[in-house]
């Protein structure tokens, strides 16, 4: 019995020393990474990139750290979800390095950055149309929804309860509204372009801050209506029914507009198209591995920013924003909070 | 007088029969449970679906760092939760006086084991992300994993301490023994089967928490291994959690791949303590 006891403290100490003695390894490795120059080669760049923030852009960046990674296997990239509210909480303490958003960052927002002295430089790096989908066993709701009865439905202490209560010839049965909660760009947005103002909306429906359980709560209930990103309809076309928006404007084009790469880029699905995000720490921008990490995104994320379902900028976009990133040009090109019906030209004039 | 013999036998054999069935009905939800997670991930398990790293991809997905991220994490969890644990339970059974302050620490400490998890992923978060700057690393998780079962493994090891008879302590104080030799040589050997069992089952708890670490940030998306307590990590619930909660059904059977893993790490740990207390059980004649 003695003899079990000792060998199973001495295994627990061997243990204690093979974690000790790691820990001298990441150390010497950071510091070759910032000897050398940013184009060293892929194997030799190491270093960690933390991000986390908004689940509407989560897919992109999870492409884009899985494809970094393959490059550059000594390099750690982490990525979470907690929301562009969320995410920016932690950026602004200096938490992360990026932060993923679907919408731009708000002024209070920029001073909580300000406070702790942190810097950020603002990357467009997609678009996104806010997608209005039901169940696919919904068969009254035709083409879709207009501006005004999403309005209806949405606005802080609406009093729509059932279906019949948006048009009367549609079923009384009580509607299960299910959208994104407080800590999502997405509400912010969605908000702002239907409601009329950020973050007004009603309290009484099923939120959360991540796209996935939104689809499953849509997909599991006949009489759901819900709202998130394109990509995350088009990865569940299947389970879901996607509507068309009349926001009753002719120049966007007439009728329900249902959103597609083209109707999103061309601006004609509004006002629920919308711009995605990444903020980088300027700090952590002048690591190297973040370096390579933002070019890369910009570079080569075009081609996954398409597959994960996102529209990608026009190529001229992707350069102006590689080279603000490059002259670390700091600062928000939006004055703060969502703005409605920016298109990409927009964008590249505000560049 | 003989009616009254059958009934009060007839009341005997009715107990049994719903001892039976209260015992039958768990193992049935067990077995379910197990049936359900084994059809749908026993197809997606094998080495690759081990040896990789999460992807977008389903059938590129694996559990790698999940794996490694658990396997750490329990590790300095145990070094941490174990020597602090049991030294407080030695305290409190030999050391301490049986004062009122005494009598309320332990109470206190049986509360704090009802405690949810949650409250102490949000105490490690301020505590040793915050305040003391270790950042979300496997060293804050194995803190607050420690915190969590702390109390557990007093508890279990305070009870196997208490189970010793007190006629050999007093059998070795007779023979001049010190205190410190006592519980050396007697106390602890004879307890260890108890203390073990208590803290490989308090562990096992800890494997499968998920709440405590989303709050102190273990991440959704890692593709390394940690090598060193400051690193950031992922363990198996919370890749398992991640799966899930996935809209695509590849995903799903990805993740019941994974909960197959964590049950196959969780009865190997059980497993451990029937194995310790048996084996160290046959040493023992009261």
């Amino acid at each position: 019995m003695k003899r079990i006891a000792t060998l199973l403290f001495i295994s627990l100490i061997a243990i204690a020393g093979c974690i000790g003695g790691d820990e001298s390894g990441p150390a010497k490795e950071t510091v070759t990474a910032v000897e050398s120059s940013p184009s060293l080669p892929m194997k030799e760049l190491s270093g960690s990139v933390a991000v986390d923030g908004s689940s509407t852009v989560y897919p992109i960046t999870e492409a884009v750290s899985e494809e970094f990674q393959r490059l550059y296997p000594r390099v750690r990239v982490t990525v979470g979800i907690s929301g562009t509210g969320g995410g920016f909480k932690k950026f602004c303490n200096g938490e992360v390095d990026i932060n993923d958003a679907s919408r731009p960052i708000k002024q209070k927002e920029i001073n909580a950055c300000t406070a702790k002295g942190i810097e950020f430089i603002e990357i467009p790096v997609a678009f996104d149309g806010i997608s209005v989908v039901v169940n696919p066993s919904n068969d009254w709701i035709g083409k879709g929804l207009t501006v005004a009865e999403l309005r209806e439905i949405w606005k802080p202490n609406s009093s729509v309860k059932k279906w019949s209560d948006v048009r009367t010839e549609w079923p009384g049965k009580k509607i299960f509204l299910v959208g994104a909660d407080a800590d999502s760009g997405t509400f912010d947005y969605f908000t702002k372009a239907i409601v009329g103002e950020e973050r007004a909306s009603r309290a009484d429906y099923t939120a959360s801050a991540d796209d996935n359980v939104l689809v499953q709560a849509i997909a599991g209930e006949k009489y759901a209506l819900g709202y998130f990103g394109y990509a995350y309809y088009l990865e569940n076309s299947q389970k879901l029914k996607l509507l068309g928006i009349d926001d009753g404007i002719s120049e966007n084009g007439d009728g329900y507009i249902v959103p597609t790469p083209e109707t999103i880029s061309k601006g004609i699905y509004q006002p629920l198209s919308r711009p995605l995000f990444i903020y980088v720490n300027k700090k952590s921008a002048e690591r190297p591995e973040t370096k390579e990490f933002i070019r890369y995104y910009l570079m080569e994320g075009r081609e996954l920013v398409k597959q994960t379902g996102y529209v990608s900028l026009p190529d001229k976009a992707y350069e102006l924003a590689l080279k603000r990133f490059e002259d670390a040009k700091t600062g928000s090109i939006f004055t703060g909070g969502s703005q409605v019906g920016v298109s990409i030209e927009e964008i590249l004039a505000k560049e | 007088m003989k009616k009254g013999l059958t009934n009060r036998q007839l009341k005997g054999r009715v107990f049994e029969l719903v001892c039976l069935g209260s015992m039958m009905a768990a193992l049935a939800v067990l077995t379910v449970l197990l049936w359900d997670v084994w059809t749908d991930g026993h197809a997606w398990l094998d080495l690759q679906f081990l040896d990789s790293f999460p992807s977008r991809f389903p059938e590129k997905a694996g559990i790698k760092s999940a794996i490694w991220g658990t396997f750490w994490l329990m590790i300095m969890t145990a070094l941490i939760s174990v020597p602090l644990g049991v030294g407080a339970a030695i305290y409190l059974q030999e050391y301490a006086r049986k004062t009122t302050l005494t009598r309320i620490i332990e109470t206190n400490i049986s509360n704090l084991a009802g405690v949810p998890s949650i409250v102490y992923g949000i105490l490690g978060l301020a505590l040793f992300v915050r305040a003391m700057d270790l950042e979300r690393s496997l060293i804050s998780g194995a803190l607050t994993m420690s915190l969590l079962i702390l109390p557990i493994i007093i508890i279990s090891s305070q009870e196997a301490i208490l189970a010793v008879p007190s006629s050999i302590r007093e059998a070795s104080y007779a023979i001049g023994a010190t205190k410190w030799q006592t519980i050396r040589y007697h106390v602890l050997p004879d307890a260890l089967p108890g203390i073990l069992t208590g803290n490989i089952l308090a562990l096992s708890r800890a494997i499968g928490e998920t709440a405590p670490l989303i709050m102190i940030g273990a991440l959704t998306f890692i593709a390394f291994t940690p090598s060193s307590p400051r690193d950031p990590f992922t363990v198996l619930p919370i890749q398992i959690f991640n799966w899930i909660s996935r809209p695509q059904e590849e995903f799903h059977f990805l993740a019941a791949a994974g909960i197959v893993v964590l049950l196959v790490f969780l009865l190997t740990m059980n497993a451990a303590a029937i194995l310790l207390r048996n084996r160290y059980q046959k040493n023992l004649k009261w």
